[in-house]
């Protein structure tokens, strides 16, 4: 039982961290708070995929002469961290359309309180 | 070009528009409309074309750089692929060609970006449908979502809001499929769809590859309107502008369709899908629910745009119910109600934008009979549209709806048969709702006898009218000749 959480520790971190931003993306009223609640999900998935790269005794892949290259497990697996490149890509042009809805909101009600926007739509 | 360029040059065509409209609109705005009609245009032209060819020799693959598969990444122009890309294309074309008037009243400075991001929409869309790398489809997805996070934000005064609901959403269903398409690459090791198909079997039933499959799901079903996950999808329609709604409610939902049935009926298969306990009944149990909760939303609702909102909600119900029976019957069901639903809906809400655009409302409670004068043949292709959502024969909705009962008569599965049938009458409680106010002569608000010359034909222009004539008709045609339509279907079924 033991081993199970500690043997796991990264994605046990990985999984809380995410439960931190689904919480603050679905509790929290202020839409900038869920705006960061959104930002915190998206980097607890980043370290999700980077830290299933991991090996023992294994190092960065950039060729080592006293490593040999015909062993996969000298090297970490490199394909996680470049598709986490794509997905960093993908956060913040996301966070960039959030702020740029943001303005547009606090411009046209002068709140970002979500209970208080949707009473003035009512 | 050859057939093997194919599945990359239709998803091309729309990148390189998205580039060239705002060149070009730097020195001439007018030209942004033609242009964003021509691209589309092109692309659905390429998609009959890639529709032909692959009736004619079979799937294309395109693999990128010379990298083979499972290594490097490549483009599938199967059976589902070229069904969807014609439906989302010709849609998309029919909707900007409506555009040009609706555009220049709603925003009218803001035509070059509009259309801009229209292209990076239906570029999100074909990437989506034309790839064969699970990545990929992510990479696509969240182009598409990020376009139509912008396109819904042109809108009215509450649109903004809507538009960030839906991209809190959105981006939580993103980040679930990323996070289970992350156990699923472990379990596997690859991401190539055709690859890790042959791979699942053995690995049915394993922990992660279950906690993949269910956050998967989860995710699509958020991008997809599937109920309970739809909460974003009724604002979001109401407030955009009229032409964003058009092309979104049509492609949008469909897409997300289209990866549930990619996942789960061919990555996963109908055995893996079912090893552990039957994540198709749950399927089929949530679409049952959309598709009674979406009804009956849309009979409350006063505002035609919010009720067609309301009715997408429970037609993609039709479509996930469809795929989640899991037999031959079911997916005709389910593939066919896309074609249907796309062409009835994007009918619907082009008779809404020119309602909107005549009357500057479309308030069902305001609808009188004077509109059956004024709008003749708007209020005619509404009529078709509505009974084929209905599922009267001989229009289409009725094949799509036949065949769903097919597929739950064959599962004996009374419940979903159930639904199908009480939703039908919903369907027309709604539907019959309007038609009765249009064509019907209200009798306690009798007009004196001299008013009824007064009323002239108010009738939109022919720019306007013409992508909803096409669409009506096309509604009868595909009823007409669903045979042929089906038999390509039943094809593709996998397994």
């Amino acid at each position: 039982m033991c081993d199970f959480f500690l043997g796991h520790y990264s994605y046990w971190l990985t999984m809380f961290l995410l439960c931190i931003g689904l919480y603050g993306v679905l509790m929290k009223k202020n839409l900038v708070k869920k705006t960061i609640g959104l930002t915190i999900l998206q980097s607890s998935i980043i370290l999700f995929y980077v830290s299933i790269a991991a090996k023992w005794d294994a190092t960065v892949p950039i060729s080592d002469p006293s490593r040999p290259v015909t062993d996969a497990s000298n090297y970490l697996n490199p394909l996680p961290h470049t598709l986490m490149l794509t997905a960093i890509v993908v956060g913040v042009a996301t966070l960039g359309v959030a702020f740029a809805l943001l303005m547009a909101i606090f411009n046209r009600y002068q709140s970002l309180d979500e209970q208080e926007i949707l009473d003035m739509i009512e | 070009m050859t057939a093997y360029q194919l599945p990359v040059f239709i998803p091309f065509t729309y990148l390189a528009f998205a580039v060239l409209i705002p060149l070009v609109g730097l020195w001439k705005r007018k030209l942004s409309h033609p242009m964003a009609v021509t691209g589309s245009g092109l692309a659905a032209g390429l998609s009959l074309y890639g529709f032909a060819a692959y009736v004619n020799t079979g799937p294309i693959h395109h693999t990128f750089g010379g990298w083979q598969p499972p290594i490097g990444i490549e483009f599938v122009y199967d059976g589902l692929s070229a069904f969807f890309l014609l439906v989302i294309n010709m849609v998309a074309f029919l909707v900007l060609l409506h555009s040009k008037p609706v555009a220049a009243r709603e925003f009218r400075g803001k035509r070059m970006p509009f259309y801009s991001v229209t292209m990076l929409l239906m570029l999100g869309f074909n990437g989506i449908v034309s790839t064969g790398d699970l990545f990929n489809l992510y990479v696509f997805l969240e182009i598409s979502s990020l376009s139509s996070y912008g396109l819904i934000a042109i809108g009215n005064r509450h649109a903004p809001f809507a538009a960030f609901r839906y991209l809190v959403l959105g981006t939580i269903g993103g980040s679930m499929y990323l996070l289970g398409l992350g156990f699923l690459y472990i379990s596997t090791g690859t991401l190539n769809i055709i690859d890790m198909a042959a791979m699942l079997p053995h690995f049915a039933g394993k922990p992660p590859v279950l906690t993949g499959l269910i956050l998967m799901t989860v995710g699509i079903g958020i991008k997809a309107a599937l109920f309970p996950m739809h909460g974003w999808l009724p604002d979001a329609y109401t407030f955009a502008s009229s032409t964003s709604s058009a092309l979104i409610a049509p492609t949008g939902t469909k897409v997300g369709a289209y990866i549930l049935i990619r996942v789960l009926l061919y990555l996963f298969g109908i055995e893996s899908m079912d090893a552990v306990f039957k994540v198709s009944s749950v399927l089929g149990m949530l679409a049952g629910a959309g598709i009674l909760y979406g009804s009956i939303m849309a009979i409350a609702q006063s505002e035609l745009k919010r009720m067609l909102a309301y009715s997408s909600v429970s037609q993609i119900g039709y479509i996930i119910m469809g795929l989640s029976l899991a037999n031959p019957a079911g997916f005709v069901g389910a593939v066919l109600h896309v074609l249907n639903h796309a062409a009835m809906k994007a009918c619907l809400f082009l008779v809404a934008a020119n309602l909107r655009f005549r009357e500057g409302h479309s308030n069902i409670r305001l609808f009188n009979d004077t509109y059956r004068k004024k709008y003749p043949w708007t209020m005619a292709c509404f009529t078709v549209a509505a009974v084929s959502m209905v599922g009267l024969p001989p229009m289409a909705g009725f094949f799509s709806k036949w065949y769903l009962v097919l597929g739950t008569i064959a599962n004996a599965n009374w419940v979903l048969l159930a639904v199908i049938l009480m939703s039908s009458l919903l369907n027309a409680v709604y539907f019959f709702r309007v038609l009765e106010k249009v064509y019907m002569k209200n009798p306690d608000k009798e007009s004196p006898a001299g008013e009824e010359a007064v009323v002239m034909n108010r009738e939109v222009k022919p720019l306007m009218l013409a992508p909803v004539v096409i669409l009506a008709t096309g509604i009868i045609v595909i009823g007409i000749m669903n045979m042929s339509v089906v038999s390509y279907i039943l094809k593709m079924f996998p397994g």
